[in-house]
């Protein structure tokens, strides 16, 4: 057993394998203790959904190794739940169906199964809304029961590709808050995919700030700040305007390239 | 209310036609005398009795097509090897008519009931086939990721994933077959049958009673038009629960 729940060592991804494949992934390492959450912050299209599709064992890299708690990924497992940047919800299962779903094959007893549903549903929320049906719910909501589904199945780690982009700051807010509290409790290591800065500085232990074309990871800054943060307080702009600065530099020495 | 607006200017231009052409009754019979026709046969109970043998049998040709292209338009939807070559099978077969096989179904299956159920069986087969191979191929890479990532395979994968992602499709492929099975029901029983709407329709023809030609084209049409509604509001609730997505 490492201390490290995923080590990511050498990556390199690259679609289209005809006359001008793109590179998308270029050599990326980077490992993330057990109970951390980490952000991957980077520009539209640099690859962070790629890389957490990598992580999540939905495709292969080229060349590298990526473990899970010391495993090699070959396939998604329970262990390792993604939430994904469209779809997560079954339109045709309940909200209450679509928290169980990853747990009709577990072999453990109804009355266990139904105390974990209820109280993922009770953690995000929902406990009120079991039998409506996805159509039925505000985005904010979808997410809330997307997020249910995975606590539930209680897994070693949660990959959340842009789970709240969608929402507006309200809603995204208390979500953010929620998800806290929530890892606070269950210590769940979270992998994030973010293109938002506040949410980076608020939910994170460390910021990843990529670069993009090929996507490498330009630089890593932690975030020492006690949680929950003040989103108002001078360490949180500190934060935020390293990491832009940072983000600027990352994009800078990438112009180069592009006058080749 | 738009039904009995189209209607009513049905009966007026026929009418009007009749007016116009001077058609005597025997060619083309008037509004008033159908009218006749149909409410006799409401009144001695000939059209239920016809009624329900052609339904029966619409139903099951029609279930006996469904269930199976259903199965196997979900198990060759995801075998996309094999689809290919089953495809080409099915587009040399599907545009023949269902009523060019009749010389070989009463050769194999003689008169009465089967006929009829075997050209409704053709008829409904292929579009649900079809419409079901399209709609599994068309399933959005997400729903199958969530699948992945749950580790749900095989068969529950089949039925809490594939046929419900599928259903919205499946039902437009029930749809048109219902509209083409019921379309073949007639000619189905042209065929050696001695009951059903379809030998209603042949048999007044035979006594040359157009009269009663024409009201068992009205059942027809009316009770095709009921189907057709019935499966519309059923295709409405399928799309509201299984097709959207984020409202
Ligand atoms: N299956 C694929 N085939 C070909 N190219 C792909 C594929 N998936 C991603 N790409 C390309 O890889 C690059 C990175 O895509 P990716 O989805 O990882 O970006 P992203 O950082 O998640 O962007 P966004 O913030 O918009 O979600 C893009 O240029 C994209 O066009
Ligand atoms: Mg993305």
């Amino acid at each position: 057993m490492s201390e490290y729940m995923i080590e990511v060592t050498d990556v390199n991804k690259s679609f289209g394998n005809g006359a001008k494949p793109v590179h998308v992934l270029d050599n990326v390492s980077f490992r993330v203790k057990k109970g951390e959450i980490v952000t991957l912050f980077g520009k539209s299209g640099c690859g962070k959904s790629t890389m957490l599709n990598i992580v999540g064992g939905f495709e292969r890299a080229d060349n590298g190794d990526v473990m899970h708690d010391g495993h090699p990924v070959e396939r998604p497992t329970k262990r390792c739940v993604m939430l994904f940047q469209q779809i997560n919800l079954l339109p045709w299962r309940s909200v209450i169906k679509n928290v169980e779903l990853g747990l009709e094959e577990e072999k453990i007893s109804a009355e266990e199964k139904k105390e974990r549903v209820m109280d993922a549903l009770k953690l995000v929320g929902l406990e009120e809304h079991l039998n409506k049906f996805p159509h039925e719910l505000s985005g904010g909501m979808q997410q809330r029961v997307a997020i249910a589904r995975a606590l539930a199945i209680q897994p070693d780690v949660i990959l959340m590709d842009e789970p709240f982009a969608a929402l507006d700051s309200f809603n995204r807010y208390n979500l953010q808050n929620e998800l806290l509290r929530i890892q606070e409790k269950k210590k769940t290591t979270i992998v994030l995919v973010t293109h938002d800065i506040d949410e980076a500085v608020y939910l994170s232990d460390r910021v990843m700030i990529m670069s993009s074309h090929p996507g490498r990871i330009f630089k890593e800054i932690s975030i020492n700040q006690m949680k929950p943060r003040d989103r108002t307080h001078g360490d949180f702009q500190y934060y935020r305007k390293k990491i832009l600065e940072e983000f600027q530099l990352s994009d800078e020495q990438l112009a180069p390239e592009y006058n080749i | 209310m738009n039904f009995s607006i189209g209607m009513t200017i049905l009966v007026i231009l026929w009418q009007m036609v009749i007016w116009i052409g001077d058609y005597q009754e025997a060619l083309l019979p008037s509004p008033l005398s159908v009218a006749k026709a149909i409410i006799a046969m409401i009144v001695d109970g000939t059209l239920f009795v016809h009624l329900q043998v052609s339904l029966g049998r619409f139903i099951a040709g029609y279930l006996l097509a469904v269930i199976p292209a259903i199965m196997l338009g979900m198990l060759l939807g995801r075998s996309p090897r094999v689809w290919q070559v089953i495809d080409p099978i099915v587009q040399v077969l599907r545009p023949v008519s269902p009523v060019a096989w009749s010389p070989f179904i009463v050769l194999w299956f003689g008169i009465g009931n089967m006929p009829a159920i075997a050209i409704i069986f053709i008829a409904a087969f292929f579009p649900v086939l079809l419409t079901t191979v399209a709609g599994v191929k068309k399933i959005d890479r997400s729903y199958l990721k969530i699948a992945e990532n749950l580790e749900i395979k095989n068969w529950q994968l089949m039925y809490k994933f594939i046929f419900p992602a599928a259903f919205p499709s499946v039902v437009s492929g029930l749809r048109l077959a219902l509209g083409t099975a019921w379309i073949f029901l007639v000619a189905g029983e042209m065929i050696g049958a001695q009951s059903g709407l379809g030998f209603l329709i042949v048999d007044a023809r035979n006594m040359l009673n157009l009269d009663y030609v024409l009201a068992g084209i009205i059942f027809i049409g009316v009770c095709g038009f009921l189907l057709d509604r019935l499966i519309s509001v059923f295709e409405g609730w399928v799309g509201k629960h299984f097709g959207m997505v984020r409202g």
